[in-house]
């Protein structure tokens, strides 16, 4: 497999771009391995390029039931930001951000990483206080955060609705100038692709079914695809991990929801930054080809289907248009859903398990995508070392019983209401 | 949409009810002082991909707390009823 460089371009357009090869080897299941991460989505496919890149871990597999990039990976609004508040959650976001402004070069693959900056607009005088400490959480961690005032928002996105009938008036906002958005796909491919040049296999339709033991230990797994050993596991299925769990015997502290994004129609360039609506939950981006790219709640009940319901469409367009009046009138293009794991604090599980052999990546919740890169590195320190990086001491699974929660949200242990 | 049929109000739109979450999952006894009770109460779920046991509240109609059974997969409900009678 070829390094792409802008000889690589040259050479193939002189011959008719007709030598391409495959990103990835499409492999075949070896009988054994020393570690298989199951799940090829950002997550598992990252874990596979950093056991590989940092640990000398080659002898991997990554099994995926369907596709890489079908999951959640190629399904999110791709919004990378690192403002969080709560220790443990600051520091391992932001080593996410320091890896992603290298993610391109490290995987000769363009994730189109776009540090456009993010814009969390406040509605009251007390919500910008509350942003004013998170943004001095942030700057002591030595991450960049900006309190704006009303009207230096108002000088950056003019756009948004500052009128005397706006139904929240924008006070000002936090905004995060490395925050971005980066092409999903390219980011399963660049993963899929440096990991399989290492050696991983990449074992595309292949579902795991079950688990192999030898006492209590799990030493493989069971696929559509035969019995295929392993050393260790790792789980990173996303909003399938209490399926898998339960096939291992593990109880665990998630369940599913259904989150759903939706594109308009392309328009010219209008929104230069990554802003997100303090009154409401919803936030906006425009996508490189123009379309203008919604998130907002979850769907609210437990679901395993990728498809929403319309409750949610109005309320995201509805907020929408309470801030950006002038977009009325574009018409709603798509909207998909993907599955998510959520947990009762909304942070994710990085974590062994009460089954020998068995390592869990998981309860991503709906942010997970800013998190691939350091969720990579540190399972793949766990599964290499069989010891507990230190960016990820907060989200041991054993935190629930332990009382040591890093609720976010702040939203108790409601799943759907993180 | 989910359309729930309440057994007080008929078919409603399920922008009506507010969720509850798992009803399948048990309260210890309040003088219960196993730490694994209750962390097995506030935390864990069984979350099937499949029939659910969930709690659902006809906020916007007769303010009834109801137990609906429904495919997580499907949406399809398969029955619906008083959650004060099957807690009895
Ligand atoms: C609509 C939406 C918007 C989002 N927006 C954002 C955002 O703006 N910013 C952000 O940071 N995050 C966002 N997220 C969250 C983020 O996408 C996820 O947290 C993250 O991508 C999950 O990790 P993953 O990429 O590994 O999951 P996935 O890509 O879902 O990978 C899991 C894989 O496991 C496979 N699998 C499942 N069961 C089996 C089995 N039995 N055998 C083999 N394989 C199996 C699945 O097929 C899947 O490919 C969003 C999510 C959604 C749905
Ligand atoms: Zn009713």
């Amino acid at each position: 497999m070829g390094r792409y460089s802008i000889f690589s371009l040259l050479r193939h357009a002189a011959t008719g771009n007709r030598g391409w090869q495959r990103a990835w080897r499409a492999a075949s299941p070896k009988p054994s391995y020393d570690v298989i991460i199951i799940g090829g989505g950002g997550h598992g496919l990252a874990t596979a390029f950093y056991l590989a890149e940092n640990h000398g871990v080659r002898n991997v597999a990554v099994l995926e039931k369907g596709y890489i990039g079908g999951g959640n990976v190629g399904r999110n609004t791709t919004v990378i930001r690192s403002n969080y508040l709560l220790d443990g959650n600051t520091q391992f976001y932001e080593y996410s951000m320091k890896l992603w402004e290298g993610l391109s070069a490290a995987l000769n693959f363009n994730v189109m990483f776009s540090q456009r900056g993010q814009l969390v607009t406040a509605h009251s005088a007390d919500q910008l206080d509350a942003f004013a400490h998170r943004a001095n959480i942030m700057r002591s961690n030595g991450i960049d955060a900006d309190i704006l005032d009303r009207q230096q928002v108002r000088k950056l996105v003019p756009y948004l609705d500052f009128s005397e009938t706006a139904r929240f008036p924008i006070h000002g906002a936090i905004f995060q100038g490395r925050a971005g958005t980066a092409r999903h796909d390219a980011v399963a491919w660049g993963y899929a692709r440096a990991a399989s040049c290492h050696g991983v296999d990449i074992i595309e339709g292949c579902e795991v079914t079950g688990f192999l033991r030898d006492d209590e230990r799990i030493v493989g797994v069971e696929t559509t695809r035969g019995h295929i050993g392993a050393g260790r596991v790792g789980l990173a299925v996303a909003g399938h991990t209490s399926v898998l769990g339960q096939m291992a015997g593990l109880e665990l502290p998630i369940e599913s929801h259904l989150l759903q994004a939706f594109v308009t129609e392309p328009v010219k360039p209008l929104v230069n930054h990554v802003i997100a609506y303090g009154a409401d939950h919803f936030y906006l981006s425009q996508s490189d080809k123009g379309g203008l790219v919604f998130g907002g709640n979850l769907d609210g009940y437990n679901s395993y289907s990728q498809r929403g319901n319309t409750g949610v469409l109005r309320e995201v367009c509805e907020a929408a248009i309470a801030l950006m009046p002038n977009i009325s009138r574009l018409r709603l293009l798509r909207h998909w859903g993907g599955i998510m794991d959520m947990t009762p604090d909304a942070s994710p599980i990085i974590s062994p398990t009460p089954v020998e052999g068995l390592y869990l990546n998981g309860g991503w919740c709906y942010g997970g995508f800013k998190a691939t890169p350091a969720s990579g590195w540190c399972f793949a320190h766990m599964l290499a070392t069989g010891k507990t990086h230190p960016l990820i001491e907060g989200y041991g699974l054993d935190r629930f019983r332990t009382g040591y929660l890093l609720d976010e949200a702040g939203a108790g242990p409601f799943a759907w209401l993180q | 949409m989910l359309r729930i049929e309440c057994p007080c109000c008929g078919t409603r739109d399920h922008g009506e009810f507010r969720y509850g979450g798992d009803a399948a999952v048990e309260r210890p006894a309040h003088d219960n002082s196993d730490p694994d009770a209750w962390y097995r109460y506030v935390y864990v779920r069984s979350n099937p991909k499949g029939l659910h046991q969930e709690f659902w509240q006809h906020v916007l109609g007769c303010r009834q707390w109801l137990v609906v059974e429904r495919d997580t997969v499907t949406h399809s409900i398969r029955s619906v009823s008083f959650s004060r009678r099957q807690r009895a």
